[in-house]
């Protein structure tokens, strides 16, 4: 008899015309999310964010606050942790604790990687990753955003709009002479202006940016700079280099990393002159 | 060129295929008119025709060469190296015999208008639900393309989901059609068990042992694989094509620009595999019988030889593979038995060593140095000019 009221008590429940189920609310939650809020002006939280690797302790309860627009300098020796806070925030490594959240409302602990991607954070990786058997211009159209799934895909053809789109961005980063060119045969430079170049295409609202100065000359270097600052305002951009001149040369506001978390943040200058920076980096 | 004017705009850069559907399109033309026609027409004249057994063997070429293709779409393009398509081969196959069957009647040994005769042997009372539908053409045409599609779909839904790769996934296709092999085998399957499904009798009313209707299902065949090539080709050439080798070449960055890699995957395996179901439900007609031998996992390798050594990711370089694969299997076959699989062992190590991009690889070299030549020619020339 008790078991029957219980039961009966539960389906009432369910039956309630007023009840809202909570699969029901993370449905619009998920809805809602699809739109990026940036109301209190930061684009991307990392809190408390760990993960490990067998025990090595790659990420350290890093927290770390992306503002809209901001450019932001990420340095920190080898094994800091640097790239794989880039792959927590893409997706690729989900993190053992800790919260991410794009915006206000978008969980991207919870999100697959294209997901991640259409939502408007756009990765360039730090061994220039393109599509060597296709054009220039292939790999700037492949990267457009637009919708990307499969059946959209099959029957689409370029609008006059995008083809403007691509030759806009090729402009940009310098390629148009070798539009029809296949992407292998670029030198090692073109090909990270080439991945820079795909970055733009997406349109992100968050550009994670993996060493892009690793093999380019001076004058490479200068143009990357040049363009990477022009970038900041209408998209946020997060660096990770090595290359300090470089890093000088582009930041107002540097993260160091040390055994994945923050050691320090502030200016360049601020960052050098302290102690804590510069024992990590010279040793004791 | 006039001869675009056949073609579609997407075939126009595509030399090697207008080549190819020109040249089907010849021989088709040629065995209807001098097997067809003039004995129809001229009765006196008939002498001058192909013998009928040619026109099959022909017609079996073009579906196996359809298979190519559709290995070569998930090989080539995707980089999924399928090491079990030819089930989806069979089961087009068996979807077909299943229609075959049903048209027997009660001309079988033991004249059971309802049951074909391996179930009447085993003392069965009743068709099994699964044949129920296959009296109908339309119904067996559907399956056709269903039955391999919805196998292909679950099992890709699976393995790309779980992010399976590379020689893992090529060894899990193995496991697939050995799997369906013993399956089949067994009696209880109610697909004739060992023996298969054979001893056809008609198709649509119409006689299959009938010259005209052999040369019909070779039309069919040629019409086939002009239809699968072209599809094939507009897929390639569009934007999916461009991102399915995209994931073929750098899958973690298709990924990170937004592609759900899983979903384009599936979609060119299940489509693959549909055109492996219908190659298949050609080729039954045209050999009288499908067996579990279909399923056996050799077919699947030998398939991608003949994909590798015509030369993967061009789609006719899978065509001119099966033909000159097969045709060499036939001949060998006959003239010198034991020295087959050698011949095919040979041809396979020869091709990766020294054509790793197939016969269409070496002709595109020959092709480049040509045009260098020229190129030096011409650069001398104008240097004596200047």
């Amino acid at each position: 008899m008790n078991t029957l009221t219980q039961v009966k008590h539960k389906f009432q429940d369910v039956l309630r015309r007023d009840r809202t189920f909570n699969h029901t609310l993370q449905g619009m939650h998920s809805i809602q999310g699809n739109e990026l809020d940036i109301s209190h002006k930061t684009v991307l939280y990392l809190e408390d964010v760990s993960v490990s690797f067998d025990g090595f302790q790659a990420l350290n309860k890093l927290s770390l606050y992306i503002d809209d627009g901001e450019l932001r300098c990420i340095i920190g020796p080898n094994g800091a942790g640097k790239t794989t806070m880039m792959d927590v925030i893409t997706g690729k490594t989900r993190p053992d604790a800790g919260t991410v959240y794009f915006g206000q409302t978008m969980d991207l602990t919870q999100m697959a990687e294209h997901d991640i991607a259409t939502a408007g954070i756009g990765r360039k990786f730090q061994k220039p990753t393109i599509f060597p058997e296709h054009s220039v211009w292939e790999n700037l159209e492949l990267a457009m955003k637009t919708d990307k799934g499969v059946w959209h895909t099959l029957f689409t053809v370029l609008t006059s709009e995008q083809k403007d789109r691509i030759e806009e961005v090729m402009l940009t980063i310098g390629l148009q002479a070798l539009c029809y060119v296949k992407a292998e045969l670029l030198s090692h430079g073109q090909k990270q202006w080439l991945e820079i170049g795909m970055l733009l295409m997406q349109d992100p609202r968050v550009l994670l940016v993996d060493e892009p100065v690793a093999g380019m000359t001076h004058q490479e270097m200068d143009r990357t700079a040049e363009l990477l600052t022009s970038l900041a305002g209408k998209h946020s951009v997060v660096v990770v280099e090595h290359d300090m001149d470089f890093v000088r040369s582009i930041a107002n506001q540097v993260t160091v990393l040390h055994e994945g978390s923050v050691l320090a943040e502030g200016t360049m200058d601020e960052v050098q002159n302290n102690q804590k920076v510069i024992e990590v980096y010279l040793g004791e | 060129m006039i001869i675009n004017r056949f073609f579609p705009q997407f075939m126009h850069k595509d030399t090697g295929g207008k080549w190819l559907l020109s040249l089907l399109a010849l021989v088709t033309i040629i065995v209807i008119i001098f097997n067809f026609l003039i004995p129809l027409l001229l009765p006196e004249m008939s002498a001058l025709h192909m013998p009928t057994y040619m026109v099959t063997l022909l017609g079996k070429y073009l579906c196996l060469a359809l298979l190519a293709i559709a290995l070569d779409l998930v090989w080539g393009y995707c980089g999924i190296l399928s090491l079990g398509h030819a089930a989806f081969f069979a089961l087009g196959g068996y979807a077909m015999g299943m229609y075959l069957m049903r048209q027997i009647g009660d001309r079988g040994v033991y004249g059971n208008p309802e049951l074909p005769d391996f179930m009447v042997f085993l003392n069965w009372q009743e068709l099994p639900w699964y044949w129920i539908g296959f009296d109908s053409f339309a119904f067996t045409a559907l399956m056709i393309l269903l039955v391999p599609g919805l196998l292909a779909y679950v099992f890709g839904w699976m393995t790309f989901r779980s992010r399976v790769t590379g020689v893992y996934l090529s060894i899990m296709t193995q496991a697939m059609t050995y799997a369906l092999m013993l399956a089949f085998f067994r009696n209880e399957m109610g697909l004739g068990g060992n023996n298969g499904l054979t001893d056809f009798k008609d198709i649509l009313g119409f006689s299959l042992q009938s010259d005209g209707t052999r040369i019909i299902i070779f039309s069919l065949s040629a019409l086939a694989l002009a239809l699968g090539y072209i599809t094939s080709r507009f897929i390639v050439e569009s934007k999916l094509g461009k991102t399915v080798v995209a994931i073929r070449d750098a899958e973690l960055r298709t990924r990170f620009i937004g592609y759900k890699v899983e979903d384009y995957k599936l979609w060119i395996f299940v489509f693959s595999a549909m055109l492996a179901g219908v190659a298949g439900a050609l080729y039954v007609p045209q050999v009288g019988i499908i067996n579990p031998g279909e399923f056996s996992p050799i077919n699947s390798i030998e398939l991608a030889i003949w994909v590798a050594i015509g030369g993967r990711g061009t789609l006719f370089g899978a065509v001119i593979g099966a033909l000159l694969v097969n045709y060499a299997k036939t001949y060998f076959t006959g003239a010198l038995p034991e020295f087959w699989l050698f011949a095919l062992g040979t041809l396979f190590i020869v091709s990766t060593l020294y054509l790793p991009k197939g016969i269409v690889g070496l002709f595109e070299r020959i092709k480049n140095k040509n045009s260098d030549q020229n190129k030096q020619a011409e650069n001398k020339l104008e240097e004596k000019t200047a």
